[in-house]
Protein backbone atom coordinates (compact mmCIF):
# COMPACT_ATOMS: atom_id res chain seq x y z
CA UNK A 1 0.00 0.00 0.00
CA UNK A 2 0.84 3.19 -0.89
CA UNK A 3 2.62 5.23 2.27
CA UNK A 4 4.40 8.07 1.07
CA UNK A 5 3.97 12.35 0.95
CA UNK A 6 5.43 15.22 -0.16
CA UNK A 7 5.96 18.07 1.90
CA UNK A 8 7.45 21.62 3.42
CA UNK A 9 9.60 21.76 6.46
CA UNK A 10 7.33 24.37 8.64
CA UNK A 11 10.06 24.60 11.39
CA UNK A 12 10.57 22.51 15.04
CA UNK A 13 9.09 23.32 18.48
CA UNK A 14 8.44 21.20 20.92
CA UNK A 15 4.80 19.59 22.05
CA UNK A 16 4.28 18.02 25.38
CA UNK A 17 2.76 14.32 25.36
CA UNK A 18 0.62 12.63 28.08
CA UNK A 19 3.00 12.63 30.53
CA UNK A 20 3.65 16.41 30.22
CA UNK A 21 7.20 15.59 28.67
CA UNK A 22 8.51 17.78 26.29
CA UNK A 23 8.83 16.27 23.06
CA UNK A 24 11.25 18.11 20.05
CA UNK A 25 9.44 17.95 16.77
CA UNK A 26 9.58 18.60 13.36
CA UNK A 27 6.27 20.16 11.49
CA UNK A 28 5.53 19.41 8.42
CA UNK A 29 2.87 20.20 5.90
CA UNK A 30 2.19 17.36 4.06
CA UNK A 31 0.04 16.69 0.95
CA UNK A 32 -2.58 16.59 -0.11
CA UNK A 33 -0.48 15.25 -3.23
CA UNK A 34 -2.11 14.04 -6.72
CA UNK A 35 -1.07 10.82 -8.03
CA UNK A 36 0.19 11.84 -11.16
CA UNK A 37 1.24 8.15 -12.44
CA UNK A 38 1.07 4.62 -11.26
CA UNK A 39 3.93 2.74 -12.78
CA UNK A 40 3.31 -1.25 -13.21
CA UNK A 41 5.92 -3.93 -13.33
CA UNK A 42 4.12 -4.77 -16.92
CA UNK A 43 4.48 -1.64 -18.45
CA UNK A 44 7.62 0.53 -17.03
CA UNK A 45 9.03 -2.73 -15.52
CA UNK A 46 8.80 -1.91 -11.96
CA UNK A 47 5.78 -0.30 -9.63
CA UNK A 48 5.89 2.86 -8.16
CA UNK A 49 3.68 5.58 -7.28
CA UNK A 50 4.38 9.22 -8.64
CA UNK A 51 2.89 12.21 -6.71
CA UNK A 52 2.57 15.82 -7.15
CA UNK A 53 2.62 18.41 -4.61
CA UNK A 54 2.54 22.61 -4.43
CA UNK A 55 0.32 24.06 -6.51
CA UNK A 56 1.71 26.62 -9.44
CA UNK A 57 0.91 28.18 -12.23
CA UNK A 58 0.36 27.00 -15.75
CA UNK A 59 2.97 29.21 -17.33
CA UNK A 60 5.31 27.75 -14.62
CA UNK A 61 5.51 24.51 -16.65
CA UNK A 62 6.52 23.16 -19.66
CA UNK A 63 4.53 21.98 -22.06
CA UNK A 64 5.26 18.69 -21.93
CA UNK A 65 4.74 18.14 -17.78
CA UNK A 66 1.51 20.32 -18.15
CA UNK A 67 0.51 17.69 -20.78
CA UNK A 68 1.74 14.44 -18.38
CA UNK A 69 -0.64 16.27 -15.27
CA UNK A 70 -3.82 16.61 -17.63
CA UNK A 71 -3.96 12.88 -18.35
CA UNK A 72 -5.65 12.61 -14.73
CA UNK A 73 -7.51 15.99 -14.52
CA UNK A 74 -3.79 17.10 -11.96
CA UNK A 75 -3.92 20.76 -11.73
CA UNK A 76 -0.69 22.35 -12.05
CA UNK A 77 1.98 21.01 -9.55
CA UNK A 78 5.84 21.97 -8.77
CA UNK A 79 6.84 19.16 -7.00
CA UNK A 80 6.67 15.69 -8.76
CA UNK A 81 8.44 12.68 -6.89
CA UNK A 82 8.23 9.12 -7.24
CA UNK A 83 7.81 6.26 -4.62
CA UNK A 84 8.61 2.64 -4.91
CA UNK A 85 5.53 0.91 -3.90
CA UNK A 86 4.81 -2.67 -4.78
CA UNK A 87 0.82 -2.71 -4.37
CA UNK A 88 0.20 0.71 -4.14
CA UNK A 89 -3.93 0.63 -4.17
CA UNK A 90 -4.33 3.96 -5.31
CA UNK A 91 -5.46 4.94 -9.05
CA UNK A 92 -4.10 7.62 -11.30
CA UNK A 93 -5.94 11.39 -10.05
CA UNK A 94 -6.40 10.10 -6.80
CA UNK A 95 -5.72 12.86 -3.65
CA UNK A 96 -3.45 11.32 -0.56
CA UNK A 97 -3.13 13.46 2.54
CA UNK A 98 -1.60 13.17 5.77
CA UNK A 99 -3.98 10.61 7.12
CA UNK A 100 -1.91 7.68 5.49
CA UNK A 101 0.07 8.07 8.87
CA UNK A 102 -1.14 7.67 12.23
CA UNK A 103 0.68 8.75 15.49
CA UNK A 104 3.51 6.15 16.86
CA UNK A 105 4.44 4.94 13.27
CA UNK A 106 7.74 5.11 12.06
CA UNK A 107 8.68 7.28 9.16
CA UNK A 108 12.02 7.82 7.30
CA UNK A 109 12.38 11.71 6.40
CA UNK A 110 13.95 12.31 3.00
CA UNK A 111 15.43 15.97 2.17
CA UNK A 112 18.07 18.18 0.68
CA UNK A 113 20.81 19.29 3.69
CA UNK A 114 21.52 23.00 4.34
CA UNK A 115 24.21 24.38 2.18
CA UNK A 116 27.82 24.42 3.47
CA UNK A 117 29.72 25.91 0.52
CA UNK A 118 33.58 24.78 -0.01
CA UNK A 119 34.46 23.53 3.77
CA UNK A 120 37.34 22.46 5.07
CA UNK A 121 38.14 19.06 6.30
CA UNK A 122 37.77 19.89 10.08
CA UNK A 123 33.89 21.10 9.26
CA UNK A 124 33.53 18.59 6.58
CA UNK A 125 34.96 15.07 8.13
CA UNK A 126 35.38 16.04 11.95
CA UNK A 127 39.62 16.33 11.66
CA UNK A 128 41.25 17.13 14.20
CA UNK A 129 43.23 19.82 12.71
CA UNK A 130 46.73 20.56 13.84
CA UNK A 131 48.74 21.39 16.88
CA UNK A 132 47.74 25.12 18.32
CA UNK A 133 51.20 25.52 20.01
CA UNK A 134 54.71 24.01 20.21
CA UNK A 135 55.61 26.63 17.17
CA UNK A 136 53.24 25.95 15.42
CA UNK A 137 51.82 28.46 13.27
CA UNK A 138 50.09 27.93 9.75
CA UNK A 139 48.56 24.85 10.48
CA UNK A 140 45.18 24.76 12.92
CA UNK A 141 42.29 23.81 11.08
CA UNK A 142 44.60 21.92 8.10
CA UNK A 143 43.56 18.41 6.82
CA UNK A 144 47.33 17.24 7.24
CA UNK A 145 49.18 15.21 4.85
CA UNK A 146 47.09 13.44 1.94
CA UNK A 147 48.89 10.39 1.46
CA UNK A 148 51.90 8.55 1.60
CA UNK A 149 55.43 8.66 -0.05
CA UNK A 150 57.02 7.43 -3.23
CA UNK A 151 54.75 4.44 -2.87
CA UNK A 152 51.30 5.35 -3.95
CA UNK A 153 52.76 8.20 -5.22
CA UNK A 154 49.26 9.48 -5.95
CA UNK A 155 46.77 10.63 -3.78
CA UNK A 156 43.82 8.05 -3.62
CA UNK A 157 40.46 8.61 -5.17
CA UNK A 158 37.84 8.72 -2.59
CA UNK A 159 40.65 10.35 0.11
CA UNK A 160 38.52 12.67 2.53
CA UNK A 161 39.85 16.83 1.36
CA UNK A 162 38.28 19.53 1.44
CA UNK A 163 35.38 20.28 -0.82
CA UNK A 164 31.52 21.42 -1.04
CA UNK A 165 29.64 20.63 1.97
CA UNK A 166 26.04 20.10 2.31
CA UNK A 167 22.88 20.19 0.16
CA UNK A 168 22.72 16.75 -0.14
CA UNK A 169 20.05 14.32 -0.46
CA UNK A 170 19.43 12.85 2.93
CA UNK A 171 17.45 10.42 4.35
CA UNK A 172 16.46 11.21 8.52
CA UNK A 173 15.49 7.18 9.63
CA UNK A 174 13.01 5.80 11.75
CA UNK A 175 11.79 9.23 13.03
CA UNK A 176 8.47 8.55 15.25
CA UNK A 177 4.67 10.31 14.06
CA UNK A 178 4.05 12.41 17.41
CA UNK A 179 1.21 14.80 15.44
CA UNK A 180 -1.33 14.26 12.50
CA UNK A 181 -3.57 17.24 12.14
CA UNK A 182 -5.75 16.15 9.06
CA UNK A 183 -7.21 19.60 9.25
CA UNK A 184 -4.11 21.55 8.70
CA UNK A 185 -2.39 18.66 6.74
CA UNK A 186 -0.11 19.11 9.39
CA UNK A 187 2.55 15.98 10.64
CA UNK A 188 4.57 15.94 13.25
CA UNK A 189 7.86 13.73 13.21
CA UNK A 190 10.00 13.92 16.51
CA UNK A 191 13.42 14.88 15.84
CA UNK A 192 15.47 17.27 13.25
CA UNK A 193 15.34 16.77 9.60
CA UNK A 194 17.02 17.22 6.69
CA UNK A 195 16.93 21.06 5.30
CA UNK A 196 16.09 24.57 5.92
CA UNK A 197 12.67 25.58 6.69
CA UNK A 198 10.84 25.76 3.47
CA UNK A 199 12.64 23.02 2.16
CA UNK A 200 10.77 20.29 0.16
CA UNK A 201 10.99 16.80 2.05
CA UNK A 202 9.80 13.52 1.05
CA UNK A 203 8.03 11.18 4.01
CA UNK A 204 7.66 7.25 3.60
CA UNK A 205 7.16 4.32 5.60
CA UNK A 206 10.33 3.75 7.80
CA UNK A 207 12.95 1.10 6.04
CA UNK A 208 13.94 -0.21 9.09
CA UNK A 209 10.94 -0.36 11.78
CA UNK B 1 4.22 30.15 8.46
CA UNK B 2 4.06 30.91 11.97
CA UNK B 3 0.69 30.32 12.19
CA UNK B 4 0.74 26.60 11.24
CA UNK B 5 3.56 26.51 14.58
CA UNK B 6 0.94 27.61 17.08
CA UNK B 7 -1.63 25.38 15.96
CA UNK B 8 0.31 22.77 17.37
CA UNK B 9 1.89 24.26 20.03
CA UNK B 10 0.48 23.84 23.78
CA UNK B 11 -1.22 26.87 24.69
CA UNK B 12 0.29 29.05 27.97
CA UNK B 13 -0.03 27.09 31.34
CA UNK B 14 -3.26 29.08 32.47
CA UNK B 15 -1.99 28.46 36.22
CA UNK B 16 1.10 30.58 36.45
CA UNK B 17 0.72 34.24 37.02
CA UNK B 18 3.23 36.83 35.61
CA UNK B 19 6.59 36.00 37.18
CA UNK B 20 8.92 38.36 37.74
CA UNK B 21 13.06 38.04 38.51
CA UNK B 22 13.42 38.65 42.45
CA UNK B 23 9.84 36.77 43.46
CA UNK B 24 9.70 34.47 45.99
CA UNK B 25 7.33 31.57 44.45
CA UNK B 26 6.15 28.39 45.33
CA UNK B 27 5.52 26.06 42.44
CA UNK B 28 3.44 22.89 42.76
CA UNK B 29 4.85 20.40 40.02
CA UNK B 30 3.05 17.16 39.48
CA UNK B 31 5.31 14.47 40.05
CA UNK B 32 4.52 10.31 38.59
CA UNK B 33 5.38 7.36 40.82
CA UNK B 34 4.23 4.50 38.79
CA UNK B 35 0.87 5.09 38.76
CA UNK B 36 0.38 7.50 41.38
CA UNK B 37 0.59 11.22 41.19
CA UNK B 38 1.70 13.76 43.57
CA UNK B 39 2.52 17.72 43.80
CA UNK B 40 5.88 18.19 45.03
CA UNK B 41 6.08 22.12 45.95
CA UNK B 42 9.56 23.99 45.16
CA UNK B 43 9.75 27.23 46.91
CA UNK B 44 12.55 30.01 46.32
CA UNK B 45 13.29 32.88 44.31
CA UNK B 46 12.73 33.59 40.25
CA UNK B 47 16.60 33.92 39.08
CA UNK B 48 15.48 34.67 35.57
CA UNK B 49 12.88 34.25 33.33
CA UNK B 50 14.04 33.84 29.36
CA UNK B 51 11.44 34.77 26.96
CA UNK B 52 10.98 32.67 23.76
CA UNK B 53 7.38 31.99 22.96
CA UNK B 54 6.43 28.33 23.08
CA UNK B 55 9.80 27.50 24.90
CA UNK B 56 10.04 29.97 27.74
CA UNK B 57 11.45 29.33 30.79
CA UNK B 58 12.08 30.37 34.21
CA UNK B 59 14.25 29.43 37.28
CA UNK B 60 13.97 29.56 40.70
CA UNK B 61 16.67 29.18 43.02
CA UNK B 62 16.36 27.72 46.44
CA UNK B 63 18.91 26.87 49.55
CA UNK B 64 18.20 23.81 50.93
CA UNK B 65 19.95 21.95 53.71
CA UNK B 66 23.46 22.50 54.30
CA UNK B 67 23.29 25.65 52.44
CA UNK B 68 22.80 23.89 49.26
CA UNK B 69 21.82 26.12 46.39
CA UNK B 70 19.36 23.80 44.28
CA UNK B 71 18.67 25.80 40.66
CA UNK B 72 14.96 24.30 39.12
CA UNK B 73 14.34 25.35 35.68
CA UNK B 74 10.82 24.66 34.65
CA UNK B 75 8.78 25.21 30.97
CA UNK B 76 6.23 27.99 31.25
CA UNK B 77 3.60 26.09 28.83
CA UNK B 78 4.50 22.47 30.50
CA UNK B 79 1.51 21.06 31.78
CA UNK B 80 3.41 19.49 34.73
CA UNK B 81 3.20 22.89 36.64
CA UNK B 82 -0.44 22.36 38.36
CA UNK B 83 0.07 26.39 40.21
CA UNK B 84 2.56 28.76 40.50
CA UNK B 85 2.16 31.14 43.35
CA UNK B 86 3.69 34.41 44.03
CA UNK B 87 4.61 34.89 47.94
CA UNK B 88 6.24 38.11 47.54
CA UNK B 89 7.21 40.22 45.35
CA UNK B 90 11.10 42.17 45.77
CA UNK B 91 12.62 45.13 44.57
CA UNK B 92 15.24 44.17 42.30
CA UNK B 93 17.19 46.64 39.97
CA UNK B 94 18.28 43.99 37.34
CA UNK B 95 16.74 41.02 35.62
CA UNK B 96 19.24 38.11 35.98
CA UNK B 97 19.68 37.97 39.59
CA UNK B 98 23.12 35.88 39.25
CA UNK B 99 24.41 37.70 42.31
CA UNK B 100 22.22 35.76 44.69
CA UNK B 101 24.16 32.99 44.28
CA UNK B 102 27.20 33.98 45.59
CA UNK B 103 25.31 35.42 48.95
CA UNK B 104 24.40 33.42 51.77
CA UNK B 105 21.89 34.65 55.08
CA UNK B 106 21.00 37.69 55.47
CA UNK B 107 23.16 39.13 52.30
CA UNK B 108 20.59 37.08 50.54
CA UNK B 109 17.41 39.07 51.52
CA UNK B 110 15.75 40.94 48.99
CA UNK B 111 13.63 44.35 50.01
CA UNK B 112 9.74 43.64 49.83
CA UNK B 113 7.84 45.47 46.91
CA UNK B 114 4.43 46.05 48.29
CA UNK B 115 2.57 47.99 46.00
CA UNK B 116 2.91 44.91 43.49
Amino acid sequence: MLKGLIGKKIGMTQIFDENGAAIPVTIIEAGPCYVTQVRTAEKEGYSSVQLGYGATKPQRLASGELGHLKKNNVPPVRVLREFRVKDPQVNEGDTVSVDLFAVGENVDVVGTSKGKGFAGAVKRYHFRGGPKTHGQSDRQRGPGSNSSTTTPGRVYKGSRRPGHMGDDRVTAQKLKVVLVDAERHLIGVRGAVPGSRGGIVMIREARKQ
Amino acid sequence: MTDLMKAVQAPANENIPALRPGDAVSVHVKIKEGTRERIQEFKGTVLYTAKSGNNATFTVRRVASNGIGVERTFLLHSPRIEKVVVERSNVVRRARMYFLRNRTGKGARLKQKFNA
